[in-house]
């Protein structure tokens, strides 16, 4: 059975870039009136049509998004600026239409586009309350009812009947979202509101929400903040240049959002953060095959220079790290773990590591290198390369697969 | 999926589509929102008077001020007929129902463009913000009417030449046809301002105009007649007359021509609500 509380259909948003209209009255006119006859328009410069993108002339923000969000899910999305976050929420919330499509909705909708919508400055801390709870959708009932409430959540007490003008910027903040806070709608949206406010506020902000959540209410979280959105949201979708790019589990989305920007099995030295003397000089990375199997050997081939101006051979120990895409540490190929320090002659070296099978189960993984001597750091590159694990195994034909956890050990198993 | 399923799963409580017909004006949402109503016409009493120290008392010292000024310059200097009412009374009976009725068009013309921020980020029927200001403005009216009353029976103990007439009890109905002329046009006018800024300008110096084309300073029987069609084509006209008549005494006033502001009225809102209803889903986009 179904329990869809929001059904997104085919919808599509279209922006007109440049100057709004012909530029003048008449023409607009003659405009409006062929369309109010349904006759094209005289004055559009290319095809009337608008299920594609449009060179100069306007942009999809939204292109034919198709969705649906259950009752209790608590649904976060993700995606650069100007993918069309905003622009979803905002059709949500009524703010502005769609050019095409259709949503359905089952509930009331409550959204927080921006904390504090409608406080004016010259009213009073109490005043503004009713004025924003109204202004969201509450009746001044509602209001009144919660009131206590909403005033004790933001901490301002004792300067609820001072004009907001002299208010900080912090208890704006917080008596703008305590009101949002407390709208109690069935289906709640949030937009980078976290975005404002000191670290404590924001863990306030979120354990409202998440006990929004928990009270089996239908939550939607735009946010660029992946920590949150992995805390709070169990599912995500991301949005890339208006269409849906992926809609999944959390952890898996963010991978995606992360790893797009990157190129897998391109070695990338950035100059920005490498550290180190430089006497000697990661040129190139590589791993053979590019996509490794779980279980299965593979090599990590390092090619360094060593400066002509060196008059014998370097003794140096080399360090090859591997991280999850989020940055969180797995397990290192280590030459001084083996007290295996190597002899660099001049100029072009390849050093090769070679593990009797890879233990990284499926998935993308970061590459740190290290190059050095003892305490001397002779090169350390972070983040060199973004590769992608396949499935293997260790005996033939029992594929390992990725649970969550990122290693796999072989062992000896016996009674 | 059974046929149960099927109706149960059809039952949304909102659906968001592109257009919306033309005629639907949404009105039990906005009648849900009264509330809300409320605090906006509450919130621009407040912001308008705080600070100031005489407050509120502005709404009385402007019409007083007005008619006394009409009454020296274009009574006294001018030596304009005032169809043989007391000058004061002549003018402030005007003035009183032509703020109520250039301030609802001014209003309301410039609602979307004030409020842009809030309607880009929260949704309420956007047809709240002139309606509350045509409220706001009926609290104004109430008090400058009051005003004008006291004058009134102040002019008549002393004996003036002022006298009720039937035509009092359509004071109702001329309120309601100026605040439906005032949103019609403020709307018409708004919905065009988000695309064409200029018209802004126009607008105020239109009221201006429209004030010495409406029987404000002079009556109606002392306009010559290759004139006299202007003061026939305003709307304006007979609200203004009919209230003179009714409370003062005198003025050029018939059924027919009341007739003709409630046709004129009708065929602005329409046309208001047409072009509100095509701009308000989107105007957001391009204010």
């Amino acid at each position: 059975m179904s329990n869809t509380v929001i059904s997104v259909e085919h919808l599509s948003k279209q922006y007109d870039l440049g100057v709004i209209g012909t530029g003048t009255l008449t023409r607009d006119f003659e405009r409006w009136w062929a369309r109010a006859r349904g006759k094209p328009d005289p004055y559009s410069p290319v095809v009337q049509d608008y299920s594609r993108r449009h060179a100069d002339d306007s942009i999809l923000a939204l292109d034919d998004v198709s969705f649906a969000v259950q009752q209790g899910e608590a649904l976060g999305i993700i995606g650069r600026n100007g993918a069309g976050k905003s622009t979803l929420l905002k059709i949500l919330s009524r703010v502005t239409a769609p050019t095409s499509g259709v949503v359905k909705v089952k509930g009331r909708i409550g959204s927080l586009l921006e904390v504090g919508t409608g406080f004016h400055p010259e009213l009073t801390g109490r005043e503004n309350v009713y004025l924003n709870g109204a202004i969201l959708g509450m009746k001044k009932a509602e209001v009144a009812r919660k009131f206590d409430e909403i005033v004790a959540f933001s901490g301002v007490e004792k300067f609820i009947d001072t004009p907001v003008k002299r208010y900080s910027s912090g208890m704006y903040v917080r008596l703008a979202f305590a009101v949002a806070a407390h709208l109690d709608p069935e289906i709640l949206i949030v937009d980078e509101v976290l975005a404002v406010g000191d670290a404590e506020f924001q863990k306030k902000c979120l354990g409202k929400m998440g006990d929004v959540a928990g009270e089996g209410r239908t939550v939607l979280f735009v946010s660029h903040n992946m920590g949150s959105i992995q805390n709070l949201c169990p599912r995500s979708m991301l949005l890339r240049l208006g269409k849906i790019a992926s809609m999944d589990h959390t952890s898996r989305v963010i991978s995606e959002y992360l790893s797009a920007s990157r190129e897998p099995n391109v070695f990338y030295p950035n100059e920005g953060e490498r550290l180190g003397t430089q006497r000697v000089r990661v040129e190139d990375f590589r791993i053979e095959p590019p996509n490794p199997a779980t279980g299965l050997p593979a090599r990590f081939i390092l090619q360094l220079t060593v400066p002509e101006s060196e008059n014998q051979n370097l003794q140096a120990d080399f360090s090859i790290s591997f991280m999850t895409e989020q940055g969180s540490k797995i397990f290192q190929l280590h030459s001084g773990h083996i007290r295996h320090e190597l002899s660099l002659k001049k100029g072009l070296n390849t050093i090769t590591a070679e593990p009797e099978y890879l233990p990284l189960t499926p998935g993308k993984y970061l590459v740190n290198l290290w190059v050095g001597s003892g305490r001397i750091v002779y090169d350390w590159i972070p983040e060199a390369l973004s590769f992608e694990v396949v499935p293997g195994s260790f005996n033939e034909g029992v594929l390992i697969d990725n649970r969550g956890y990122p290693v796999v050990v072989n062992a000896r198993w016996h009674q | 999926m059974d046929m149960m399923e099927e109706k149960a799963a059809e039952n949304w409580d909102l659906v968001i589509t592109p257009r919306k017909k033309w005629y639907d004006l949404q009105l039990r949402e906005v009648w849900r929102y009264r509330d809300l109503i409320s605090l906006f016409v509450r919130r621009d009493f407040v912001s308008r008077y705080k600070q100031t120290i005489l407050g509120p008392l502005w709404l009385i010292i402007q019409p007083i001020l007005n008619s006394l000024v009409f009454t020296v310059v274009f009574g006294n200097i001018a030596r304009l007929s005032t169809d043989g009412l007391p000058p004061m009374l002549f003018y402030m009976s005007a003035t009183v129902l032509w703020s109520y009725f250039s301030n609802c068009l001014t209003g309301t013309s410039q609602t979307f463009i004030q409020n842009a921020h809030l309607f880009g980020k929260v949704y309420f029927p956007r047809l709240v913000m002139p309606v509350s200001i045509v409220i706001s403005n009926l609290i104004t009216l109430a008090i400058q009417f009051a005003l004008f009353m006291g004058f009134r029976f102040y002019f008549s103990a002393v004996n003036a030449a002022v006298h009720f007439t039937p035509w009092a009890w359509a004071f109702p109905l001329l309120i309601l046809l100026m605040a439906g002329l005032g949103l019609g046009f403020g709307i018409i006018v708004s919905s065009l301002t988000t695309k064409y800024r200029d018209l802004n300008y126009l607008v105020s110096f239109g009221v201006s105009l429209w004030m010495y084309a409406t029987p404000v300073l002079y009556p109606v029987s002392s306009i010559p007649e290759s004139w006299r069609w202007i003061a026939v084509v305003n709307p304006i006209t007979p609200i203004v007359e009919t209230f003179r008549a009714g409370f003062l005494g005198q003025g050029t006033v018939s059924w027919a021509r009341l007739g003709y502001s409630g046709a004129f009225m009708l065929v602005v809102l329409i046309i208001g609500v047409v072009i509100f209803n095509r701009v308000e889903k989107t105007f957001i986009d391009t204010v």
